[in-house]
């Protein structure tokens, strides 16, 4: 008998007692905390964001080339990678080098990059989420994590959701995702909270909005 | 090689030891009290934290429930996925299988994600056996490997450490295992942090296979999720071109909607955050992105074993999140290595004694490292009721009976140790079936009580060592009602 079937069958006499069809589970819980408009909504995520360390910038869609340009010179960026699918407008001012990724760099080059700007999927107010999830726009999953600073970009109000249900709802489990909730940290010291460990150490997030909804927020 | 728990004395001499390290102690205290006011506030940002509570612990059942069903569509679509799926009935037959599956890749050395399940099994152990380098990347694993420690906790096995500790043990250990600590190392967390990353940095980077665990399978999609906070789960689950899971088969969630309850609750039960840094889910492989081979290897381990009872199978629902170590004043005293597992707390008192039996010294007395007070099951995000458990498994280990080990029907003898306490149970029995014979007893007990001793002698010295022996009255209740009819006739009335 193989492994598998000695395990399904030890399984299922163990549930011999069980019986009867599945109960639904009732879903009494809150599909979002609070009732918030769009721009307390932004806010929230904003507030959120940075109280778990991620340093959030805000400007409208016209001013995105010169804030990125700003801020890789701010950090003194030699080089900033890029994924395929970026807006190529995005980074027209930056005076950082480009590197597009390719499938073919290895981890050792991808460290030598100082900085790396994507877009996302999806933020999550409540908890002060970004989500990847591989698009073009955002590339591969190593691509954000080896450089020690990544730039995200977040079209507000569009990519932002409230919860974590309304989250989820939105994304593709295909997909392989990554969600960020401030730069890297620990508690494994003395269960107290330490930021700056292997995954970028400066995680800049810009909350990019149209003039209107920009001047609104302002 | 980091220290084993085979062979361990039973809790409460492992207690008295630990018990008796003011270092210890002090450390201890200090992190569980730091964590537990942080997770109340976390939790207190939700209002509807009994509701998900809820949820959590109907999702768990339902899944338990049809646990086959679960694990039969599991498998299927991982392998529609790309992924590779491989079934171990115990702890043997996953080393075996992770070890050929690292031998075939050709490689000698693996970097590891935090995982329970590979410490459960002894994974790094059995691949040095082989001659394969397991590498622990988590910093809190770090610090055990590097300390050639056992783990005392379940988010941060190196909580028994403090600062200065950890400092002393990078400084002595990490030329060892490849870069040195800095020079001049001091002992702020942060400089400690950016001490691991620096070591750890370069066996990232150079990595062939990764090893990981999985904190939620979810069966309908074939998604695998980690959950974790400083990068090194990222690293070790998207640089190398291999990527081994090994995940208990309890840690099935039926759909991809079942997430949004755990990545709810988990964060804030465990490191009291209202996110952690970051999640990662994999659906098998993805083209020119993360490993292009995946292999989940789907482990039982006692498992079924404790699937098989009716009252402890609720132990299957643990997502561990060690909210319950935190707040356990037993754990906080005795530290986790008295607990002789990986699992250690109030949840390793339920759950080590079932995945391998109550037969050792220290499994049978872990149902007792327990004051029954309940914190535990309070704090529990999927409601796990420890005490009704820990009680079971008392009974268990005083009484014997049928069990299930290994698939197959046993009955365990009674314990031996407990044949003092059986005999008074038994004479109390025969006793308070015959009122006569009680009505004699209690009224010789009170004419004697003067006689009384404070402790017992003989075999229930050791009970009243730490108890104080109950007062008997001048007068026997029954009697004292027959005297004054149930107190009316007495002066002052019954009031």
């Amino acid at each position: 008998m193989s492994s598998r079937e000695r395990i399904l069958g030890r399984v299922r006499r163990a549930l011999s007692d069980v019986s009867g069809e599945d109960a639904p589970i009732e879903r009494t819980y809150l599909r979002e905390h609070g009732d918030r408009t769009v721009e307390e909504t932004v806010e929230l995520l904003a507030e959120n964001l940075a109280d778990y360390r991620a340093i959030v910038h805000r400007c409208t869609t016209a001013d995105l080339p010169a804030t990125l340009a700003g801020m890789l010179a701010a950090r003194g960026a030699k080089t900033v990678l890029v994924p395929p699918g970026l807006d190529p407008s995005w980074l027209t001012e930056a005076g950082a080098d480009q590197v597009p990724d390719r499938a073919g760099s290895t981890p050792h080059e991808l460290d030598r990059i100082d900085s790396v700007v994507t877009a996302c999927a999806v933020a999550i107010a409540e908890t002060g989420t970004i989500v990847l999830d591989g698009s073009p726009d955002q590339g591969r999953r190593r691509i954000t994590l080896v450089p020690d600073h990544h730039i995200c970009v977040v079209r507000v109000p569009d990519q932002v959701v409230s919860s974590v249900p309304q989250g989820l709802e939105r994304l593709d489990p295909v997909r392989p995702l990554t969600w960020i909730s401030g730069p890297s940290a620990t508690s494994d010291i003395e269960l107290d909270r330490v930021e700056g460990v292997h995954g970028p150490r400066t995680l800049e997030v810009v909350l990019v909005a149209d003039q209107a909804s920009a001047e609104v927020n302002s | 090689m980091s220290g084993t728990f085979v062979g361990m004395p039973a809790f409460p001499k492992a207690a008295h030891e630990a018990v008796g390290n003011p270092t210890l102690r002090g450390n201890l205290r200090h992190a569980t009290h730091t964590i537990r006011a942080k997770r109340e506030k976390a939790v207190a940002e939700v209002s509807d934290w009994a509701e998900l509570r809820e949820a959590g612990k109907r999702i768990k059942d339902r899944t338990l429930r049809r646990l086959d069903h679960y694990l039969v569509q599991l498998e299927e679509s991982v392998v529609a996925a790309g992924g590779t799926v491989h079934w171990a009935a115990d702890a043997d037959e996953a080393n075996e299988i992770v070890t050929q599956l690292v031998q075939m890749t050709g490689e000698t050395e693996v970097v590891k994600v935090k995982s329970m399940a590979t410490q459960e099994i002894g994974l790094n152990e059995a691949l040095e056996a082989a001659g394969i380098r397991a590498y622990e990347t988590d910093l809190a694993e770090l610090i055990v490997q590097l300390g050639k420690d056992r783990p005392s906790h379940i988010l941060v096995p190196a909580i028994h450490r403090n600062r200065g500790e950890i400092r002393d043990i990078f400084e002595r250990e990490m030329s060892e295992w490849g870069r040195p600590a800095p020079e001049g190392l001091t002992d702020t967390p942060a400089e400690l942090a950016e001490a691991a990353r620096l070591h750890l940095r370069e066996k990232f980077l150079r990595a062939k296979v990764g090893i990981s665990g999985a904190n939620f399978m979810v069966a309908d999609t074939g998604t695998l999720v980690v959950v974790e906070s400083e990068g090194n789960g990222r690293m070790c689950l998207t640089l190398p071109e291999t990527l081994i899971s090994v995940v208990g088969i309890e840690k099935i969630v039926p759909t991809w909607q079942d997430l949004e309850v755990f990545l709810q609750t988990l964060p804030r039960s465990s490191t009291a955050e209202r996110m952690n840094p970051y999640t990662s889910t994999w659906t098998g492989t993805t083209d020119e992105d993360g490993p292009s081979t995946f292999h989940l290897v789907l482990l039982d381990n006692g498992r079924s074993d404790t699937l098989a009872d009716e009252v402890g199978r609720q132990a299957l629902r643990c997502i561990r999140c060690s909210a319950c170590l935190n707040v356990c004043p037993v754990y906080e005293r005795a530290g986790g290595h008295a607990y002789g597992s990986v699992y250690p707390g109030p949840i390793g008192a339920i759950l080590s004694p079932q995945l391998r039996g109550t037969e050792s010294e220290i499994d049978a007395s872990l149902p007792y490292a327990s004051s029954l007070c309940g914190a535990c099951y309070e704090v529990c995000p999927v409601a796990i009721d420890i005490p009704e458990v820990l009680v079971h498994l008392r009974e268990r280990v005083v009484q014997g009976g049928p069990v299930v080990r290994e698939g197959n029907k046993v009955v365990l003898k009674p314990a031996k140790g407990h044949a003092a306490e059986r005999a008074a149970m038994r004479a109390a029995r025969w006793t308070f079936a015959r009122p006569g014979v009680l009505r004699t007893g209690q009224r010789a007990a009170s004419r004697t009580r003067r006689l009384h001793p404070r402790s017992l002698p003989g075999p229930g010295k050791a009970w009243s060592g730490t108890r104080d022996l109950p007062a008997v009255p001048a007068e026997p209740f029954r009697d004292w009602w027959q005297r004054t009819d149930g107190g009316r006739s007495e002066k002052g009335g019954s009031k």
